[in-house]
């Protein structure tokens, strides 16, 4: 294990009461079992990261768990991109070449590939052909961390004639599970509540953060973070900050990354500087995909927390606002009002009016604020925490290995 | 402060649910009244029950999910008002509770034309609950010991032992007032501790109330010696 890999231990004073030892009981069950993990990266990305902690304290449980990536080249990951946009109901064009090679780096994936396990956890559409390559007694669950509520049918269809030879599949909402004939579970993401972007900060690491970033703390600070993408609706955010500037004195920051390397995203990126003109109390931020800290100490110093996206997978970023005690107002779509509790720990809006009307109340109700920052942190606590997710897999693993 | 022993000692379980997503969903009332008949027992356990194990608090408007999604998605306050109402403490079956549930959605939208339907918001899932029991190793000989065991474990222990035990295993009063008569000889305290309604407030609400039940007994023992 490396030497900052956490351990179990490490979440006693940030899990619920009795969580962890909850999962030491819980994972006597399965000790000894092994659990393998496959993706396609273990750098950058959701999956990535949450793997890289999960493995680790499996571990530190007793399960012998592993975690494996699937290689492939350009062609092979401009075609799962190409895929990941269809599933999640972009329209794409996906050729039979395409297609061919998928299939084609999945069976040389397969064999440089040990795959074995009391439990195989495929990740996500990139290593799903590799359940060809099942050998062994052991259960194979597909997991699928993205949003397929709207697939594009062909590409969906085609993935389908693999998904239905596991055993199970893993969604993270309801709406996302497929008419399947395997058993669909549900397991919501998780934030990690020790790393880089969660742990807590002191007021002089956050200050330091945010004079790097250029951002003054004389007034209440919105905030948005997020990919610079049209879904996440950043105009509509400065459109309701201007509605909610007639009657509060407030700073706008909106901070995001993928601008660099996604041509779509530079030009969202324009299009909100565009619309941010000239307003000094606008700052819109391109931050590179490893600036954990500056977006803690950004979530941190924010008095309210904004993602009103209008179309969203999960929005993990909710979570992580709650976690450090801010209301959020986010868009009624996806996973934000599976994590927001409506008016106990902040609000789920439709519209630029809705936001900026939510926004003005709390802003004027700063006890409310508290108490729902307040709320919103224990909701975590209980319900987003990696601790949380722990539980969700080793059940699966006790309820399909026993 | 001295205590009362027990019997035979309390073993606390914890537990925790798998959802199973059925992939049934209702976009108006009257399908979800249909769906509501037709689905496995465990997804009423889930939509009605085990909505404590994932909000130890009662956090929503309402105690249930399907009075959630009428008055939340459907936007019919009155229907998410009289599925409020209906307080599962009161059914001794998931049968029971199923008809009660459809009879007031049937009553509601037989006078209704068209049935209220979604508009802007989501349709309702149909989720099933799988509920895995953990021993948790704590085993409590004296009722001291047992409050200070509750004070400290999981939420899932307080579910297990009081919603699980009632629905699930077929014991009407759960298992700690059982144990508290049984074990203890406590029939008053016992009485007491089955008549916490958890509808009313959740996982916390009950071990808070079993807490504050049980300190005055620890004294009136104190001052026996």
């Amino acid at each position: 294990m490396p030497n900052n890999a956490p351990t179990i231990e490490a979440y006693r004073r940030v899990a619920p009461r009795g969580a962890v030892d909850f999962l030491l009981r819980l994972s006597e069950q399965v000790r000894g079992r092994r659990f393998l993990h496959v993706n396609s990266t273990r750098l950058g990305g959701g999956v990535a990261e949450i793997l890289s902690r999960l493995v680790p304290i499996m571990n530190d449980l007793g399960i012998k768990t592993e975690w494996d990536v699937i290689d492939g080249d350009p062609e092979f990951f401009a075609t799962t991109k190409a895929f990941h946009n269809a599933l999640q109901g972009t329209g794409q064009v996906i050729t039979e070449a395409m297609l061919h090679h998928y299939v084609e780096m999945n069976r040389a994936a397969a064999t440089r590939l040990r795959l074995e396990g009391d439990l195989v956890m495929i990740h996500d559409p990139q290593p799903a052909p590799l359940i060809e390559a099942r050998r062994t007694d052991g259960k194979w669950v597909w997991r699928c961390h993205i949003d397929l509520s709207a697939p594009q049918r062909r590409i969906w269809s085609f993935l389908r004639q693999w998904v239905v030879r596991y055993d199970a599949a893993l969604f993270s909402l309801p709406a996302f599970a497929q008419r399947l004939p395997i058993p669909q579970f549900l397991v919501h993401p998780s934030i990690d509540p020790l790393s880089e972007k969660n742990r807590s900060l002191s007021r002089k690491d956050i200050q330091r953060s945010l004079d790097r970033l250029g951002i003054p703390t004389d007034k209440p600070i919105l905030l948005q973070v997020s990919r610079f993408d049209r879904f996440k609706d950043p105009v509509g955010v400065i459109n309701a900050y201007r509605v909610v500037r007639r009657y509060h004195d407030v700073r706008l920051v909106l901070a995001g990354g993928g601008a660099t390397d996604d041509p779509e995203g530079a030009l969202v990126l324009a299009e909100v500087r565009e619309a941010a003109g000239r307003d000094p109390d606008i700052i819109v931020l391109d931050l590179p995909p490893d600036a954990h800290r500056q977006i803690n100490a950004l979530q941190r110093a924010a008095a309210i927390v904004i993602q009103k996206s209008t179309r969203e997978g999960f929005g993990l970023t909710v979570a992580e606002a709650m976690w450090k005690g801010k209301p959020v107002i986010g868009g009624a779509t996806g996973g934000i009002t599976s994590q927001i509790l409506y008016g106990v720990t902040g609000d789920t809006v439709n519209s630029v009016e809705g936001a900026a009307y939510r926004v003005r109340y709390l802003l004027s109700n700063p006890d409310l604020m508290r108490r729902m920052g307040e709320a919103g942190r224990e909701h975590v606590r209980q319900n987003f925490l990696i601790t949380r997710h722990l539980r969700d897999y080793l059940t699966i693993l006790v309820h399909l290995t026993s | 402060m001295t205590d009362v022993s027990a019997r035979t000692p309390f073993r606390f379980f914890g537990c925790i649910e798998l959802r199973e997503i059925l992939g049934y969903r209702a976009w108006d009332e009257r399908e979800l009244m249909e769906l509501l008949e037709q689905v496995p027992p465990g997804a009423v356990y889930y939509h009605t029950h085990s909505v404590f194990l994932r909000h130890h608090q009662v956090t929503g408007a309402y105690p249930n999910d399907f009075a959630n999604w009428v008055a939340s998605q459907v936007r019919d306050q009155v229907l998410g008002e009289r599925l409020a109402i209906v307080d599962p403490f009161e059914f001794q079956d998931l049968e029971r509770l199923r008809e009660e549930l459809v009879s007031t959605i049937d009553d509601h939208i037989s006078t209704l034309h068209p049935v209220p339907r979604v508009v802007f918001g989501d349709p309702f899932f149909f989720v099933q609950s799988h509920v895995v029991s953990v021993p948790l190793g704590l085993s409590a000989p004296t009722l001291a010991e047992f409050a200070r065991y509750l004070h400290d474990v999981d939420a899932s222990s307080i579910y297990f032992h009081t919603l699980e035990a009632r629905v699930r295993r077929g014991n009407r009063h759960g298992d700690f007032a059982q144990w508290v008569e049984t074990a203890l000889g406590l029939p008053a305290l016992a009485e007491a501790i089955a008549h916490i309604n958890p509808y009313l407030g959740g996982l916390e609400r009950i071990r808070a109330e079993m807490l504050r039940l049980i300190q005055p007994v620890l004294s009136e023992a104190t001052d026996a010696q």
